[in-house]
């Protein structure tokens, strides 16, 4: 089937069936297909080809640029995973380093940042040699999990764009990685959205620092984080709440709709007001 | 070849249906159009905005590119529709081909109002993946699409073309080469064209366009 044009096998009218052969087909060579179609009898002009094929093209774009925009959240979720494995695993490497390297040359600190330093030493003994190497891929994968964060950046605009513009890329393509993917995060309500990740390890660390439980990774929007401790409650609810709306239009429509980063932004603005006006805080 | 000014030579270079138009008081070439990109409207004319278009700034500086109106077009590299938009408004049947899935959606959209514009989610160096859908002979292939092996492109492209149409190719230096010199990176590109094409003008577009050389050649 390499000589027929897109419309062999296909009637004028059915759209969809002329969808599948633009998608799917293909020819060695062009020809005059216009002509052709005539011919062949699809269409009794010309001018009733071009229609059935703009119909076809416009139909086939379409549905194909929005599926491939969805298998795209898969990557963004490989790429946050990714990122967090890289950090997770350059910190406990670095804690590693920092007992053995603070000894060998009489160094004090710790993190990437003291990785850094011992990976810029010259050696003079096997043992230096080990550790200067071991912090080295300490910043490897530093750099590597910097890397991804790039990445993530960059993708996650595409794959949802009012998600990740209301929440960060970051943060955007956490909650997708946590939902196992944008379909099943648009499929949650809002009070899921509002703990996913609670029972993350990354977050548990972050709990000392909050006085309720009733938040997961969208603690770390700024929203929610920067409001007093009293208000938190309502912030991580109006917060999730609209972020469940921007997943939700992000997968079925994937348009990109500003208005919706306005309402989170009125309502905080109210949230923040009540710390204004009473000292004391209302919403325990 | 020397540039003519817009209000210059008349505008015996430009294709029937673009004219140049009066906005706020600024001479701009204009298609009549669905607007797709903000751009300002009046009386159904859409201002091209030639520092959002490299099509637009030749046809401003009144470089030959072929375009006569009403042709048949396969346009490369399409990406949300800016340029196309305008080709689909003074061109006949118009092929849009752009292989990144977002900006294709933007695309769809400029083509609904554009009967004559079809967009087609593929990619440029793989011609045997719509060649069921673009017809033979077209007038002018017109190329934008800023990736390694842009001259390679143009060369696999040519089988669409009429003996008698024309190539125009915006050619980026940076996606070929990001560390060499522009000159020489332009060089080898225009020197694998030539290899299925003359090549009858090549304009640097500074400063609209950085980095970017325009090439207007026909099928050998
Ligand atoms: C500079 S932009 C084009 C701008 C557009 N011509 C305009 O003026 O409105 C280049 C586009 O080419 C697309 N592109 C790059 N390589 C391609 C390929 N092999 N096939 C199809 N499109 C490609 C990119 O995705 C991008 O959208």
């Amino acid at each position: 089937m390499t000589g027929d044009g897109w419309f062999a096998g296909c009637d004028a009218g059915d759209t969809a069936t002329g969808a599948e052969h633009v998608r799917e087909g293909r020819a060695d060579a062009p020809a005059d297909w216009p002509a052709r179609a005539v011919e062949s009898g699809f269409a009794p002009d010309e001018e009733t080809y071009y229609t059935a094929l703009h119909e076809a093209c416009v139909a086939a774009t379409r549905d194909e640029a929005t599926e491939a925009e969805r298998a795209g959240d898969q990557q963004l979720v490989h790429a946050v995973r990714a990122m967090d494995d890289c950090m997770r695993t350059a910190n406990e490497l670095a804690e590693r380093l920092s007992e053995w390297a603070g000894a060998l040359f009489d160094a004090d600190g710790g993190g990437v940042e003291f990785a850094r330093a011992v990976a810029d030493r010259e050696p003079t003994t096997p043992d230096e040699e080990r550790a200067v190497s071991l912090a080295g891929r300490v910043v490897d994968l530093a750099d590597e999990a910097a890397d991804l964060e790039a990445y993530v950046e960059t993708r996650a605009p595409t794959v949802a764009p009012n998600l990740a513009a209301m929440a960060g890329p970051v943060l955007a393509a956490r909650l997708v990685a946590l939902a196992g993917g944008l379909e099943s995060l648009a499929k949650k309500p809002s009070g899921t959205v509002q703990v996913l990740g609670a029972e993350d390890a990354l977050f548990a660390h972050l709990r000392g620092h909050a006085s309720s439980p009733k938040h997961g990774v969208i603690y770390t929007h700024e929203y929610v984080r920067g409001t007093r401790p009293a208000d938190r409650g309502s912030a991580a609810r109006a917060v999730a709440g609209k972020l469940a709306i921007a997943a939700r239009v992000d997968h079925y429509s994937g348009e990109r709709k500003p208005e919706l980063d306005a309402e989170l932004d009125e309502r905080m603005a109210t949230i923040r007001a009540r710390a204004e006006d009473d000292e004391e805080g209302d919403d325990g | 070849m020397t540039a003519t000014p817009l209000a210059d030579g008349g505008d015996g270079h430009l294709p029937d249906g673009v004219e140049p138009r009066t906005f706020d008081g600024d001479q701009r070439l204009a298609t009549r159009g669905e607007p797709v990109y903000g751009e300002p409207v009046q009386d159904g004319w859409r201002a091209w905005d030639p520092g959002r278009s490299k099509l637009g700034a030749m046809l401003g500086r009144g470089v030959e590119t072929g375009f006569a109106g009403g042709d048949t077009v396969l346009y490369l590299g399409a990406a949300s529709g800016t340029t196309v938009s305008h080709v689909a408004d003074f061109a006949g049947p118009t092929y849009a081909v752009e292989f990144a899935p977002r900006p294709a959606r933007d695309l769809v959209r400029a083509a609904e109002s554009r009967p004559n514009l079809f967009p087609l989610l593929k990619d440029a160096r793989k011609p045997a993946t719509y060649a069921h859908v673009v017809e033979s002979g077209v007038d002018v292939l017109f190329q934008d699409v800023a990736t390694r092996g842009q001259g390679e492109v143009a060369c696999r492209n040519r089988q669409f073309l009429a003996d008698d149409g024309w190539l125009v190719a915006t050619i980026k230096a940076r996606s070929e080469d990001v560390t060499g010199p522009t000159e020489v990176t332009f060089g080898h590109v225009v020197e694998t064209i030539e290899s299925e094409y003359e090549v009858v003008t090549t304009e640097r577009m500074d400063p609209l366009h950085e980095d970017h050389l325009a090439v207007v050649a026909r099928p050998r």
